[in-house]
């Protein structure tokens, strides 16, 4: 039974989600080219993957174990995701304006986000409680954060560098990435 | 309008010239991650390609069944049932590849190549051209895959498919998550160089196959466009 401080840290530094286990690379080079965009986006996927952890969870041990579609949680999960995230959109639009309209741009394109179905069925494979699971969510989500803001500043002295021309763009940016991860690597053994 | 292009182009383009990984930097994740053996590559290239033929064959099928509003969500339930299948024939019959893919076979789901090709042509075209679109996207994916897979395996363990090279020289760092970070972004470069082709500037909301359907970032694009005009 691993305590919930290790599970939170070891998945914001060990096991980092961009940089450690390659999910969510998509909005990790796409959304990372300003410090506040990062901000928003991670904000916005730890926000649905702590919420998808709590939905699915439910599902999973009260209506697929019981009835033994153990094999079916790819596509029940994919689409309360999908579900959650049209859900919370409808909600934040009418209720808490302000809060949509920082997050909002960034809600529609979290479905397809291979992270938070990664973490929700990652919490099932390793089979943790509910808390545990939430905690790994959270864990996951804040070191998505944490790579997007990291990332987001060595990009823009990337951009002003002078690189070789085949290498301009998303090569130059890809080996900035790899750099970033490397720096990661120095937090594996840690627990 | 690619009704009229004949099935080898619509094979081949997705080899070379419209390759996924490395010309449209569709699918990412699956690309670093399963990539530290050739063998893998290729594995998970294959389980891709069988979901995307099934996938576009079905959705050209029923694309005059599903109402336009509700289509994103019909692709994906037909995507998954694909990776559903994918995963119990590979745990049947090929344990150890279900083992090492893991978690990243029911990630195909959200493989944005698949749903990029049922969204930007099986949903247009007929099924004998979704079917050799998906099979060239497939396998234009399985060789960037087996490539990036061959060379972190070779830099990185001096062995390629198993067998021992005997190098002199091995660099552990490759098979590691920032080796993939690093052959990727040489691989394009190189491809760049070859094809003499200016590098994609950037990844974002526009190379997205979606994009034109996607409400959001319509409306970002729209509000931009609003921006200027004032």
């Amino acid at each position: 039974m691993k305590s919930l401080l290790v599970i939170l840290l070891s998945a914001i530094f060990v096991d980092n989600f961009v940089l450690s286990k390659f999910m969510g690379i998509c909005p990790f080079l796409g959304v990372s080219k300003k410090l506040d965009s990062a901000a928003g986006m991670g904000a916005a996927v730890t926000f649905v993957m702590v919420c998808a952890t709590l939905c699915t969870y439910p599902i999973y041990m009260f209506v697929l174990m019981p009835m033994g579609l153990e094999y079916l949680k790819t596509i029940a999960f994919i689409l309360i995701i999908a579900l959650f995230v049209q859900l919370v959109e409808m909600v934040l639009k009418k209720k808490v304006p302000s809060l949509y309209s920082a997050l909002g741009v960034f809600l529609p394109l979290i479905t397809t986000n291979c992270a938070v179905l990664g973490v929700t069925i990652l919490n099932i494979d390793s089979g943790y409680s509910i808390i545990q699971s939430v905690f790994n969510a959270l864990g996951a989500g804040l070191g998505f954060t944490l790579a997007l803001l990291i990332f987001s500043g060595v990009r823009s002295r990337v951009n002003a560098a002078n690189v070789p021309e085949t290498f301009k763009g998303v090569p130059a940016t890809l080996i900035a990435a790899s750099i970033v991860s490397v720096s990661f690597m120095g937090f594996s053994g840690m627990f | 309008m690619a009704e009229k292009k004949s099935g080898l182009y619509e094979l081949t383009k997705g080899l070379i010239k419209e390759n996924p990984t490395l010309v449209t930097l569709l699918g990412m994740c699956p690309t670093l991650a399963v990539t530290t053996m050739a063998s893998n590559g290729i594995g998970m290239g294959l389980a891709t390609t069988f979901v995307l033929i099934c996938s576009n064959a079905v959705i050209s099928l029923l694309k005059n069944v599903i109402p336009k509003a509700v289509r994103l969500p019909c692709f994906i339930v037909v995507i998954a049932s694909f990776v559903t299948l994918i995963e119990f024939i590979l745990k049947g019959y090929i344990p150890a590849l279900y083992d090492s893919l893991g978690l990243f076979l029911s990630l195909i789901t959200v493989n944005c190549i698949i749903l990029g090709r049922a969204e930007a042509f099986a949903s247009k075209n007929g099924v004998f051209h979704s079917i050799l679109d998906g099979l060239g996207m497939g396998l234009g994916f399985t060789l960037s895959l087996f490539t990036m897979g061959s060379i972190r395996e070779i830099i990185g363990t001096g062995q390629w498919l198993g067998i021992d090279l005997h190098l002199p020289v091995t660099m552990t760092m490759f098979i590691m998550p920032a080796g993939g970070f690093f052959t990727l972004g040489a691989v394009i470069a190189l491809v760049n160089k070859l094809t003499k082709k200016k590098p994609p500037q950037e990844i974002g909301c526009a190379n997205c196959p979606n994009a034109a359907n996607c409400p959001t970032f319509n409306k970002e694009n729209n509000e931009v466009k609003e921006a200027a005009a004032q």
